[in-house]
């Protein structure tokens, strides 16, 4: 079964088998307000956790997305080239940004659930 | 600046209300945007009409028997011509011809009213009280509004009865809600539209009554900033500034006919010689040719790779459905329709030079 965790840089991972895919929040899109260019900027590469990985951009300013857990980026989500509003419109599902091969999963364990992290919005607004 | 420190709004409780997610903003605090979003606030403003609060500009009265001549001592523009209710965009410049300030000066008849960017006010007053003589009045308890889009003469009309005879950069004294206000057709969006000084006190029902017309929202900073993008307007302190002249800022047109043969401003033989000869740096628009938006700082290169200049400000425009940018460029050999590079992320993605405005402006001109 699928398992989806939170990061406090407002991004969303859900794990099957050692693959992740990786999307901002609800929360984070809103801030972020109408998303007119998204950009993967390190695909078929290694990264470490906490490494800028992706770029998105809303009319006003662009915002980087960083990777919440360590690992080889393996896919980008080509839908977002032509709407990259998707991550406005269906941020936890369609509008997902890249997917991952886990290297380390105990770096899961750093991260939040569901419950947490909705605390976590909450003591920040 | 700590939030306790910023100055409010005299409509600040209505920002609230409409839910404005409030930033500071030139030692305010303003509304960035509201429930609508930054891109349908834009398409909004530019199909119907917005609301725009502007009163953390500064509203200044100018008054003296000798204001116009006293005042084209600091400015390049035309001001001794000025009739009754016209106005004009000018620049303050200093004795190089660089831009200290760009503001609105229109004749009200017994004075000069003067609107300037907020982050400049309090230099500006100083730069007014060294150099005139004549009685200089910050108008602080005047809000000042903005209604902009094809559809604001319309919703002006009915509570203004007269102000659709308004031609654009003209002025006129009228009532709203039994408050006396002073309305100028003008505006910083690229659309017809209306800018609204009225008694603070009165500025909370003012703008609840031009909201209760179904086809008005209101407007946040960051609409207002690509909208006056996509104008080709400048924004003061991004793409003009104390060490860009009115020519390179192609601004030239601000020199008044008369003026360029006279002079008598700050910095006119300098500007006056660049008019003539033309200059090595000049602002132009920027099509990037892909999605990515190139933001203000990105450096321009020519297809040799030769850098050529630097973008001032950047951004996505919802209109026109694409990144667009201003830039200084330096380089003799770029002109209109060239094609360069802009270095985005490391990378160098292709762009076009293009002339400004990006939008068909919609004045009220006959």
């Amino acid at each position: 079964m699928a398992t989806t965790y939170y990061s406090e840089e407002h991004e969303w991972i859900t794990i099957e088998g050692n693959t992740g895919t990786v999307g901002i929040t609800d929360f984070a899109q809103e801030q972020l307000g109408d998303i007119v260019f998204a950009e993967v900027t390190k695909t078929n590469e290694e990264v470490t956790k906490h490494e800028e990985v992706a770029v998105v951009e809303s009319v006003k300013a662009a915002s980087d997305i960083f990777s919440p857990v360590s690992g080889l980026i393996s896919e980008v989500n080509v839908l977002l080239e032509d709407t990259p509003e998707t991550i406005n419109s269906d941020p936890l599902d369609n509008g997902w940004i890249f997917k991952i091969t886990i290297t380390n999963p105990d770096e899961l364990d750093d991260l939040m659930d569901l419950d947490s992290y909705n605390k976590f919005v909450e003591s920040i607004k | 600046m700590t939030e306790a420190q910023l100055k409010l709004s005299p409509i600040n409780d209505l920002h609230l209300k409409y839910e404005a997610r409030m930033v500071p903003f030139s030692g305010y605090s303003m509304p960035l945007q509201y429930k609508l979003g930054v891109k349908q606030e834009h398409i909004h403003t530019r199909t119907k009409a917005g609301l725009f609060d502007v009163s953390h500009m500064g509203q200044i009265c100018l008054k003296g028997d000798e204001v116009k001549d006293e005042l084209e001592n600091l400015v390049p523009s035309d001001i001794k011509s000025l009739n009754e209710g016209e106005m004009r965009y000018t620049l303050f410049l200093n004795k190089e011809g660089g831009i200290l300030d760009d503001l609105i000066v229109t004749n009200a008849g017994d004075h000069l009213f003067v609107v300037v960017n907020a982050a400049c006010r309090h230099k500006d007053i100083k730069f007014l009280r060294d150099n005139l003589r004549c009685d200089i009045e910050e108008l602080e308890d005047r809000a000042l509004m903005a209604l902009q889009g094809p559809v604001s003469e319309t919703v002006l009309e009915m509570l203004a009865p007269g102000v659709a005879d308004l031609k654009f950069m003209s002025s006129g004294e009228f009532s709203i809600c039994g408050a006396e206000c002073f309305i100028t057709r003008s505006g910083y969006t690229g659309e017809d539209g209306f800018e609204i000084s009225m008694p603070s006190m009165m500025a909370e029902e003012i703008a609840e009554t031009i909201l209760s017309h179904e086809d008005t929202e209101l407007i946040g900073l960051g609409a207002r900033d690509s909208l006056r993008l996509e104008a080709g307007l400048c924004l003061y302190g991004q793409d003009i500034n104390e060490m860009t002249t009115p020519v390179e800022a192609n601004l030239g047109w601000t020199v008044g006919k008369r003026r360029r043969k006279e002079g008598g401003f700050p910095g006119c033989e300098n500007i006056i010689r660049q008019l003539k000869d033309g200059v090595s740096t000049r602002r132009y628009g920027v099509r990037p040719d892909g999605r990515a938006p190139a933001r203000a700082g990105t450096e321009i290169f020519d297809l040799e790779g030769n850098k050529v200049g630097d973008i001032s400000s950047g951004g996505f425009g919802p209109t026109v459905g694409a990144p667009i940018a201003m830039a200084y460029i330096d380089s003799p050999s770029i002109e209109t329709g060239s094609k360069v590079s802009v270095l985005v992320r490391d990378s160098l993605l292709p762009a076009t030079i293009t002339n400004l405005p990006f939008i068909t402006p919609n004045y009220k001109r006959t």
